[in-house]
C-alpha cells in the first residue's frame, strides 16, 4: 500500500502540533510567526495534494479511500483554511496571547474535514466528524469577554452532542440491518426488496444528523445564533468548509452505501432542499446585521447545494462540487469584508458598511460582487454553479425545484443588494480610508478573481468535477 | 481582414473601455469622458461597418465567431447577426453613443458612472450578437446590476423614491428572469435528451423538433420572462417608475434597447425554437398587446410628469410590438423589428431632451412649463420631432414600424387590430397637449435664464433625429435587411396558424 498519500493527513496533524507547541513557547510579541508558519505549511500540504491529484489508493479495505473525489475536497478544505488564515490576520490580534491555539484549532478542524471525505465507513465518517466539531466548540467561544461568543459556542456544544447523537443512532441502526460499516459492502449486504424500517428509520436519522452540519431546515435553528456569536473569520470557516465536509459524506454514503434502494431518499432530500431555500431565504430577507444575514444566506445556499444531491445524475453532482468549491471563493470574500469591517467598527450591522465604496472602493466592489454571485447573477462563478446544479434537477425531472431555486435566487438579490446600496449610496460616520494589510488584500484578490473567473470560464472546474464524480457510477 | 473578429471588438471595446477608467484617477474627469466617448463611438463606427459589410443576397449568420467555452454544457462563445439582431445592434451602439454625450454633465462620481454605464452597453449589445443560449443569458443578466446601481446613485427622487424605483425594476426584471432561465435550462436538458449531445447553440436547437405540449409550456415561461422585459401587460409596473427614477442616460438605455431585448428573445428563441408553442400561444399574446395599448394609453393622458409620460407611452408601443410578433407572417414581424428600432431611437431622443431640460429646470411638471420654443429652440425641435415620431406621423421612421405591423396583423386578428389603430388616436392626444402645453404658448420670463442644447448636447439630437429621419424617408435602407432575416426564419419554422388557446 503506498501510504504515502496519507502524507496529507499525516503532515496537517504534524503542523497542528508544531503549531500548538510554538505558539506557547515563542515569546509574546513574536507570536506572529505562527501565522506565517501555519500558512506556508498549508501551502505546502496544498501543492502536494496537487501534485497527487490522480493517484488513487485504498486502504484498510475499504475503510479509508484516497482517489480525486477525496482530493478534491481536500484542495477545497485547504485552499479554504489558507484562506481564512491570510483574511483574518489582523482580527487575530483580538484574541491576545491565544493565537497559537487558534490557528492550532483550525488546523485540527481542518484535519477532521479530511478524513470525513476520505471516509469509507460509518465510524471513520463519525471520528473525523467530532474531531471537526469539537474543534469548533472551542473556536465558537474563542473571544473571551464576548458574550455572544460565549453563548454561541455553548449552543454549539449542545446541539452539536445532540445531533451525534442521532447521526451514531442511525449509523447503529444501519449497522444492525447491513451487519456491517463499510459502504461498499453496506449496498451489497442489502440486496433488493423492500426495506425494514429499522433501516429507514436508519436512513432518516443520518439525514437529520448530517442535516445538522449542512443547516438544512427543519434542522438549521442553531445557524444564526452561532455564525453570528462566533469570531467571523471561524464563522466563514464554519459556512464554507464545516457544511463542505458534510456533504461530501452525504455524496459518498448516499451514492456508494444505498443506490438501489426501494426508498426513495431523492424525494425527502427534494423536500428538505425546497424548504431549506425558501426558508433560508425569506428569514434572510429582513435581517440588519450582515453576519447574521450572511447566516441565513448561507443556511439557503446549503439548499442549493442538496439540489445536487437530490438529481444524483452527472449534472447534479458536478454541480454540487462546482458550487461548494465557489462557495469557498464568494463566501470566504464576503465574510473577509465582514472581518475587515468588523474589526474597524466593532460591530457587522449594516449602518457599520455605509459609505464603504468611498472609504475602501476594493472592499467594497468585493462585497458586492461576491454577494452577486452567491445570489446567482451572471457572469460571475455562482451562475455557472446553479446552471448545472438546476440543469442537473431538471434532468432527474425535479422542475418544480429548479423553480423554486430559481425563484428564490432572484429573490435573494433583494438582501444582497440592500446591503450594496448601504455600501454605494449611503452616508459613512467616518471619512478617513480604511486601511486593508497585505495579506487580507491578497485573499480579496484571489476571491474576487476566483469568483469571476470561475464564472466566466466555468471549463477546466468543471473537467475537475467530472474526474472527481467518476468514482460514482450514475447514469 | 475577413477573419478580424469584428463583433467581439465591438463587444469588448466599451468593456475596456471601462476598466480603463476604473484604473484611472477619479479626478481625471475629462479623460474619463473621452474615454468613454472613444470606446461607444469605436463600437458604433464597428456596427455600421458591419451594417454595410454585411451581405443581405446571402442572408443568414454573419460575421460568425465561435470559441467552445464549456464542453459539457455544449456551449461555446458564438457570436453572429442577421437582418433581425443587426438593426437592434446598431440601435444599441446609437443609443450607447448618444447616451454618453447626454450625461456629458455628470458632476459627481464621474468615473462610477461612466464605467457603469459602458458595461451596460456591452451588456445589451451582447445580447443581440450571441448566438449561443448561455451567452445570450450570461449578457441579458449582466445589465441588471449596473442599471440597478446606476439608478440608486444617479437617479431622481420624484413621485417614487430612486431607491424604491431602482429595486423595483431589479426585482420585477430578475424574477421575469427566473422564469425565462428555467425554460432554457429545460430546453436545454430537452435538447441534449432528443440531439443526443449537449448544445446550447440557436441554430441547432432550432433544428430539433421538440414535442408540441413542451413548446407551449416553455413558450409561456419565456413569454412571461421575456414579457415582463418588454413590459407586456399586467407585468409592465416597473417600467414607467423605473424610467421616472433613472438618470438620463439609463432611461435612454432601458426604453430604447433594453426592452427590445425581449422582443427580441420573443422573435429569435421564442418564435425560432419553439413555433408550435409560439402560434398556439399568440391570441393571448395579442389579447395582452390591446391591453399593453388601450390600458397605458389611457393611463398616459393622466399624466402629468413628462417622464411619466414617455414611460407610459412606451409601454403602450410595445403593445404594437407585441401585437406584430403574435401575428406569426412575415409583414408582422417585420413591423415589429422596425417597430422596436424606430421605437428605440424615438424613446431615447425624448429621455434625452427631457433629461436636459430637467438638469436646467429641475423640474418635470408638465404645468411648470410653456413657450419654452421661445428660450430653447434647439430643444424644441428635438421634443417636436420625437414627439411626432411617438405617434407614428408620415415621414417619421415609426410610422413605417407601425404601418407594416397593422398590415401584417390585420388578416390575422380583424377586430383587435382595430381596436389598437386606436390607440394611435390616445397617443396624439397626449402628445400633442404635452407638446403644445410645454413648448408653445407666451414666453415665460421665469424659464429665461434655461440654456438651449449647445456643443456637446446636440449629438443625441444630431444622430437620434437623423435616424428617425433617414429611417423614416429611406426605409428599404432597414427594411430590407429586416425583411432578408425575417424570411428566412419564417422559412425555418414553416408554415402554420396561429391559434389553438382559445
Amino acid at each position: 500500500m503506498s501510504y504515502e498519500l496519507l502524507a496529507p493527513e499525516i503532515a496537517v496533524a504534524a503542523l497542528g502540533l508544531l503549531v500548538l507547541a510554538i505558539g506557547l513557547l515563542l515569546p509574546a510579541h513574536s507570536r506572529k510567526a505562527v501565522g506565517y508558519l501555519a500558512v506556508l505549511g498549508l501551502a505546502a500540504v496544498l501543492v502536494l495534494v496537487i501534485a497527487n491529484f490522480n493517484r488513487e489508493a485504498v486502504f484498510f479495505a475499504g475503510v479509508y479511500q484516497v482517489d480525486k473525489y477525496t482530493n478534491f475536497f481536500r484542495i477545497l478544505f485547504l485552499s479554504a483554511a489558507l484562506l481564512i488564515f491570510m483574511m483574518s490576520s489582523r482580527y487575530n490580534h483580538l484574541f491576545g496571547e491565544r493565537q497559537g491555539e487558534w490557528f492550532s484549532f483550525m488546523l485540527f478542524a481542518t484535519l477532521g474535514m479530511m478524513i470525513m471525505v476520505a471516509a469509507g465507513d460509518l465510524i471513520t465518517v463519525y471520528v473525523g466528524l467530532e474531531l471537526m466539531t469539537i474543534s469548533f466548540y472551542v473556536l465558537s467561544a474563542y473571544l473571551f469577554d464576548d458574550r455572544l461568543s460565549a453563548e454561541a459556542g455553548l449552543k454549539y456544544l449542545i446541539i452539536g452532542a445532540l445531533s451525534s447523537a442521532v447521526l451514531l443512532f442511525g449509523m447503529s441502526l444501519v449497522y444492525a440491518s447491513s451487519a456491517t460499516t463499510v459502504f461498499t459492502e453496506i449496498s451489497g449486504a442489502l440486496g433488493s426488496g423492500p426495506e425494514q424500517p429499522a433501516l429507514l428509520a436508519g436512513i432518516v436519522m443520518l439525514i437529520a444528523g448530517l442535516g445538522f452540519k449542512i443547516s438544512a431546515v427543519p434542522f438549521h435553528m442553531w445557524t444564526p445564533d452561532i455564525y453570528q456569536g462566533a469570531p467571523t473569520p471561524v464563522t466563514a470557516y464554519l459556512s464554507v468548509a464545516s457544511k463542505a465536509a458534510a456533504f461530501s459524506v452525504l455524496v459518498r454514503l448516499f451514492l456508494s452505501a444505498f443506490p438501489g434502494l426501494s426508498f426513495d431518499w431523492h424525494l425527502v432530500l427534494a423536500v428538505l432542499a425546497a424548504l431549506t431555500i425558501v426558508i433560508g431565504n425569506l428569514t434572510a430577507l429582513p435581517q440588519t446585521n450582515v453576519k447574521r444575514m450572511l447566516a441565513y444566506s448561507s443556511i439557503a445556499q446549503a439548499g442549493y447545494i442538496l439540489v445536487g444531491l437530490v438529481a444524483a445524475n452527472s449534472y447534479g453532482l458536478k454541480g454540487l462540487l462546482f458550487y461548494a468549491l465557489l462557495y469557498v471563493f464568494s463566501n470566504v470574500g464576503a465574510f473577509a469584508v465582514v472581518t475587515a469591517v468588523e474589526v474597524e467598527e466593532g460591530d457587522a450591522e449594516l449602518e457599520s458598511f455605509s459609505g464603504l465604496s468611498r472609504r475602501a472602493p476594493m472592499l467594497a466592489a468585493v462585497l458586492t460582487i461576491c454577494m452577486l454571485s452567491l445570489a446567482g447573477i451572471p457572469p460571475l462563478a455562482g451562475f455557472a454553479g446553479k446552471f448545472y446544479l438546476f440543469a442537473g434537477a431538471i434532468q432527474a425531472g425535479y422542475l418544480w425545484l429548479a423553480f423554486i431555486g430559481l425563484l428564490m435566487s432572484m429573490i435573494s438579490v433583494y438582501y444582497y443588494l440592500n446591503v450594496a446600496k448601504a455600501m454605494y449610496i449611503g452616508a459613512s460616520r467616518r471619512e478617513e480610508r480604511l486601511l486593508v494589510p497585505t495579506s487580507v488584500s491578497t485573499a480579496l484578490w484571489i476571491c474576487l478573481l476566483g469568483t469571476v473567473f470561475l464564472g466566466v470560464y466555468p471549463g477546466p472546474l468543471s473537467g475537475l468535477t467530472e474526474l472527481a464524480i467518476a468514482i460514482f457510477s450514475i447514469g | 481582414m475577413s477573419d478580424f473578429p469584428i463583433l467581439s471588438a465591438a463587444l469588448l471595446l466599451p468593456i475596456l473601455g471601462a476598466l480603463l477608467i476604473m484604473i484611472l484617477p477619479p479626478r481625471q474627469e475629462s479623460s474619463i469622458r473621452a474615454v468613454a466617448a472613444v470606446s461607444t463611438l469605436a463600437s458604433l463606427l464597428l456596427s455600421l461597418g458591419v451594417c454595410f459589410g454585411y451581405d443581405q443576397a446571402k442572408g443568414g449568420m454573419q460575421f460568425v465567431e465561435s470559441i467552445p467555452w464549456v464542453r459539457d454544457l455544449g456551449v461555446s462563445y458564438a457570436l453572429g447577426v442577421d437582418g433581425i439582431s443587426l438593426p437592434l445592434l446598431l440601435l444599441t451602439n446609437l443609443i450607447g453613443f448618444s447616451a454618453v454625450y447626454a450625461s456629458w454633465h455628470t458632476e459627481e462620481r464621474v468615473k462610477e458612472f461612466f464605467a457603469l454605464l459602458l458595461l451596460l452597453i456591452s451588456g445589451v449589445m451582447g445580447t443581440f450578437v450571441a448566438t449561443d443560449l448561455f451567452i445570450f443569458f450570461l449578457f441579458y443578466e449582466v445589465v441588471v446590476i449596473p442599471i440597478y446601481l446606476l439608478v440608486i446613485m444617479f437617479g431622481s427622487s420624484k413621485r417614487v423614491t430612486k431607491e424604491y424605483a431602482g429595486m423595483k425594476l431589479t426585482i420585477y426584471l430578475l424574477i421575469g428572469s427566473a422564469f425565462l432561465l428555467v425554460g432554457l435550462i429545460a430546453l436545454f436538458v430537452k435538447g441534449q435528451a432528443l440531439l443526443g449531445f449537449p448544445s446550447m447553440d440557436i441554430g441547432t436547437l432550432a433544428g430539433v423538433d421538440f414535442p408540441v405540449t413542451f413548446q407551449i409550456f416553455i413558450y409561456c415561461l419565456m413569454a412571461f420572462g421575456f414579457g415582463t422585459l418588454l413590459s407586456m401587460f399586467p407585468f409592465h409596473a416597473w417600467s414607467p417608475d423605473g424610467y421616472a427614477g433613472a438618470p438620463t442616460a439609463v432611461s435612454m438605455i432601458h426604453a430604447g434597447v433594453l426592452k427590445k431585448i425581449g422582443g427580441y428573445g420573443l422573435i429569435r428563441i421564442g418564435l425560432l425554437l419553439l413555433p408550435a408553442g409560439a402560434r398556439y400561444v399568440a391570441p393571448l399574446i395579442a389579447i395582452l398587446a390591446l391591453g399593453n395599448v388601450v390600458y397605458a394609453g389611457i393611463i398616459c393622458l393622466n399624466q402629468r410628469d413628462l417622464k411619466y409620460i414617455v414611460g407610459y407611452s412606451s409601454v403602450s408601443h410595445m403593445g404594437y410590438v407585441l401585437l406584430g410578433i403574435a401575428s406569426v407572417n412575415l409583414i408582422s414581424i417585420n413591423g415589429a423589428v422596425m417597430m422596436m428600432f424606430a421605437h428605440g431611437v424615438m424613446a431615447a431622443l425624448f429621455f434625452a431632451m427631457i433629461g436636459h431640460l430637467y438638469q436646467q429646470s429641475h423640474t418635470r411638471n408638465v404645468g411648470d412649463f410653456g413657450g419654452l420654443a421661445h428660450q430653447m429652440p434647439r430643444l424644441a425641435v428635438g421634443f417636436m420631432l420625437a414627439g411626432l415620431a411617438s405617434l407614428g406621423l408620415p415621414g417619421t421612421v415609426n410610422f413605417i414600424g407601425e404601418f407594416t405591423i397593422f398590415v401584417g396583423a390585420f388578416g390575422v386578428y380583424n377586430l383587435l387590430t382595430i381596436l389598437a389603430i386606436s390607440g394611435i388616436v390616445i397617443t396624439a392626444v397626449y402628445i400633442l397637449r404635452t407638446l403644445g402645453g410645454v413648448l408653445f404658448g407666451p414666453r415665460r420670463s421665469e424659464w429665461d435664464h434655461l440654456q438651449d442644447l449647445r456643443g456637446v448636447d446636440l449629438v443625441p439630437l444630431l444622430v437620434l433625429g437623423g435616424a428617425i429621419l433617414v429611417g423614416g424617408i429611406l426605409p428599404f435602407t432597414i427594411m430590407d435587411l429586416i425583411n432578408s432575416g425575417v424570411g428566412q426564419l419564417l422559412v425555418q419554422i414553416g408554415p402554420g396558424s396561429v391559434g389553438g388557446i382559445f
